[in-house]
């Protein structure tokens, strides 16, 4: 089983309009959605939902306000500036803030912290016109996007061993974070879709240099290259300097964003940038 | 060269307005530096998105200085320690683990709690710094930019947010460039701000990522408003939806070219595309106003 990984380091590049046409290309795989904190993918493949789960993770502390004595040492001891004094004199706890680590719990002297499984969205299964789908939403400002993302991949690897299918193509967070981390640890294939500007070039850099650190082969695509053709050039040098493959450019075109607006993928459309996702798709199946 | 904006800190002790969105690529980076670059007074840029830390390449600033940021690791004395397992039971990250014997550290799954040291009945266990990234401190004209920037491999990026928001002087202006999404790393940014700016586009994409980014910062009981960037490459769903949740519009900035090769370049865009420097020192006061009018 293959897993390639579709990731860019700076955000808005074009990751997830190129899944969704590697989706419709694919004579089978499966996809994933692993931007679990901003997913876009079930916008143009349109999933019908087979099968949804609620996603616990970690811990969450809360302050049971009969019992705390007003001490004040889990704030004392908190790392996380997660403990607030009240205006009462007890103590509170921002969930937003709590890391889950169970200090406040271990130590509190009148035992008045509750530690409780924290649920921190859900997952989903579904099909969609072009194969299986595993995806998930993450709660409102939630912890553990990496363990979701985990459980996303191992989802998907399911969906591809029960059904035969040898391909699962992911679509990657930004960024060089614990989700991109746990989205591309073990993948066969890293694509970094990047863009022609001087902020592209600088993450397409750190984003290479993960997927090197954790000894992924990655391949590089910029994405509306014909904006700057010398920055392209850079880039494309760069990228091979490390260690990267060159798997093609696509030209800038409004019917990227049309496609989109109809719910299609751009290769569902006839236009330029279609052919040239389709050459990248090309590239692609024959290095991975 | 410095502007007026109409904008005086001095009428605001101190504001902290974070710069964020569902969506990466929105224009985030742009709108930080640009405002920032049309007031005529001092501010402090805090670039948060420190995975992907980008508000330098757009100032070409002077370093003024740099700053190590390190977490604390447990470190085990083997001496000490009888194989208890105290540690390896407590901790809820798999971070330090014992099989039957002396435990094994994983720093890189960490979070620095300190609970293990805390507890270890034969106090075997001292916290040790771990490097995770870099703070550094730049000048630009009025711009006083703290940037951090995670060490590649290093997977949580808090600690370093919450270390670089230390570095917020007591008075004045800041402007807190966020990373994308609405996780740990954008919750980290926003703690105690005054006001978020959410820069979206006007297509499916970013209507989506939107919503999400709303109900985040409704969820943390924060003043927002909406930039809409890119106007004309999409439709007015947007726009729709601002409407329909009566969520106040600060700024539409129409899709031009002009600015996207600027941006591709490295280039501020108040210096370099005509027209546009007016438009970004009027995002202060729709800021201002919007702040004043919904929120006090």
């Amino acid at each position: 089983m293959k897993e390639l990984v579709v990731i860019s380091g700076k955000g808005g590049t074009g990751k997830t309009s190129v899944t969704a046409s590697f989706a419709v290309l694919a004579e089978s795989a499966i996809v994933a959605d692993c931007d679990v904190d901003a997913a876009d993918l079930h916008l143009v493949l349109e999933p019908e939902e087979v099968k949804r789960e609620e996603f616990y993770s970690g811990k969450l502390a809360s302050i049971d306000n009969d019992a705390c004595s007003g001490c004040g040492l889990c704030a004392e001891y908190c790392r996380f500036e997660a403990i607030k004094e009240t205006p009462q004199g007890r103590y509170v706890i921002d969930p937003n803030n709590c890391e889950g680590c169970g200090v406040c719990v271990q130590f509190c002297p009148s035992q008045a912290i509750r530690f409780e499984n924290r649920l921190c969205g859900e997952w989903m299964l579904s099909k969609t016109r072009r194969g299986d789908m595993a995806h998930a939403k993450l709660g409102v400002a939630a912890e553990n996007s990496g363990k979701l993302v985990s459980t996303v991949r191992k989802n998907a690897q399911k969906l591809a061993t029960e059904n035969g299918v040898s391909l699962i193509i992911i679509d990657g967070p930004p960024g060089i974070g614990c989700p991109v981390i746990a989205s591309l640890t073990g993948a066969s294939k890293v694509l970094v879709v990047t863009e022609p500007t001087v902020s592209g070039a600088h993450d397409m850099k750190r984003v290479l240099k993960l997927a090197r650190h954790f000894e992924i082969s990655a391949a590089v695509c910029v994405n509306k290259w014909d904006l700057n053709a010398d920055m392209t050039a850079a880039i494309e040098q760069t990228a091979q300097e490390l260690g990267a493959t060159l798997a093609g450019r696509v030209r800038y075109d409004t019917s990227v964003t049309k496609a989109q607006i109809q719910r299609k993928a751009v290769v569902e459309t006839e236009s330029p940038a279609a052919e040239d996702i389709r050459i990248l798709w090309k590239n692609i199946v024959a290095d991975i | 060269m410095l502007r007026d904006t109409g904008y005086k800190p001095g009428e605001d002790r101190f504001m902290k307005i974070a710069i964020a969105s569902g969506k990466g690529g929105t224009g985030k980076t742009t709108l930080s530096v640009n405002i920032a670059q049309a007031l005529d007074s001092p501010v402090v840029l805090l670039d948060c998105d420190v995975e992907e830390p980008n508000s330098r390449l757009f100032l070409d600033p002077k370093l003024i200085g740099e700053e190590v940021v390190n977490t604390l690791i447990p470190k085990v004395d083997p001496d000490k320690c009888n194989g208890c397992g105290a540690c390896g039971r407590f901790c809820q990250f798999n971070a330090i683990v014992t099989f039957g014997t002396k435990p094994l550290v994983f720093s890189e799954m960490c979070h620095g709690c300190g609970g293990c040291a805390r507890l270890c009945p034969q106090g075997a266990i001292t916290e040790v710094e771990n490097r995770i990234g870099l703070i550094s401190e730049f000048s630009s004209g009025n711009i006083r930019l703290f940037q951090g920037c995670i060490d590649v491999g290093v997977a949580m990026a808090p600690p370093l947010i919450r270390a670089l928001k230390q570095k917020i002087p007591e008075d004045g202006l800041v402007i807190l460039d966020a990373p994308p999404g609405t996780t740990c790393p954008v919750v980290a940014t926003l703690g105690e701000v005054d006001y978020v700016v959410l820069v979206t586009e006007p297509t499916p994409f970013g209507l989506n990522d939107l919503t999400l980014a709303v109900d985040m910062v409704r969820e943390l009981g924060l003043p927002f408003g909406v930039i809409v960037n890119r106007v004309g490459v999409g439709d007015d769903r947007v726009q729709r939806y601002c409407e329909r949740e009566n969520i106040s519009v600060l700024l539409e900035i129409p899709n031009d070219r002009a600015v996207a090769e600027a941006y591709s370049r490295g280039e501020s865009i108040v210096e370099s595309v005509p027209g546009y420097k007016e438009l970004f020192a009027g995002i202060m006061d729709s800021i201002m106003a919007d702040y004043k009018g919904g929120h006090k």
